[in-house]
């Protein structure tokens, strides 16, 4: 049960992350003034992608809430960095990125942690 | 950043901010952990029960931190690089397992210490990947 609520955590972090980028990035430049502010919710309100996004990060949030209900928080904080290794596989086959070196050791460095982290 | 910026005062500015992100994340996390636990009914695909779960004080102040963390994090963003951000808080992850011991009593194994340290090392080294959409 735990790798299924980590699962959910992960999936959700990265899916929201992905399509919050794609969709800021479509809206163009924002500014942090208060008129700024009015335009970022007016963008928010107007793009169904980015609301997908921002549910994404709630349900990825409840999750954890959920996960650390039952599971050590020793356990849940490492546990939620298998989004690295996701992102990175997406970012391979999904978005056919050339991942350097560096990036390929980090990622199974990280799920080679999070193996031993949940064992 | 090189070594000539690390003391001025914009660098101050930065490893201040890093360092409230870091505390405010590690307390929420922390807070959140230990109210979730003393709530009875056990979390299900039910909405109504997280909004009942966030009575428990612990468990608001925990949110009430994460959040402040987050703005601190977009802080930092305006602050310094991506490729600077990631790597420096991957150490959070060493400081939710100390917390989980000291603080929740939890028993951390020596793989799991190995683990969080492999997670650490691996987060670091994807972090400071530099990537074209960095900014």
């Amino acid at each position: 049960m735990k790798w299924a609520i980590v699962a959910a955590i992960v999936v959700a972090t990265v899916l929201g992350d992905l399509l919050q980028s794609h969709e800021m990035k479509r809206a163009g430049e924002q500014s942090v003034s208060a008129r700024g502010f009015t335009r970022l919710l007016h963008t928010i309100a107007q793009r169904r992608l980015l609301i997908l996004g921002i549910a994404c990060n709630a349900v990825s949030f409840f999750a954890f809430m959920a996960l650390v209900q039952t599971e050590p928080l020793s356990f849940a904080v490492p546990a939620s960095s298998a989004s690295f290794v996701l992102e990175t596989l997406l970012a391979k086959f999904v978005l056919h990125e050339r991942l350097s070196p560096k990036r390929i050791v980090g990622a199974v460095a990280v799920l080679a942690g999070v193996v031993l982290v949940g064992g | 950043m090189n070594r000539r910026e690390f003391t001025s005062a914009p660098a101050l500015k930065t490893y201040s901010v890093l360092l409230l992100f870091l505390a405010l994340k590690a307390a929420g996390n922390s807070s959140m952990a230990w109210g979730m636990k003393q709530v009875p009914e056990k979390m299900s695909l039910d909405p109504v029960l997280y909004l009942r779960a966030m009575l428990n004080p612990f468990v608001a102040l925990g949110i009430a931190a994460l959040i402040l963390a987050l703005l601190t994090r977009m802080a930092l963003l305006s602050l310094a690089d991506l490729s600077f951000v990631l790597p420096v808080t991957a150490v959070g992850y060493v400081i939710a397992v100390f917390l989980g011991k000291v603080f929740l009593h939890e028993t951390v194994t020596d793989q799991r210490w190995l683990g969080t340290l492999l997670i650490f090392a691996g987060a670091a080294l994807v972090g400071s990947t530099p990537r074209k959409d960095a900014q």
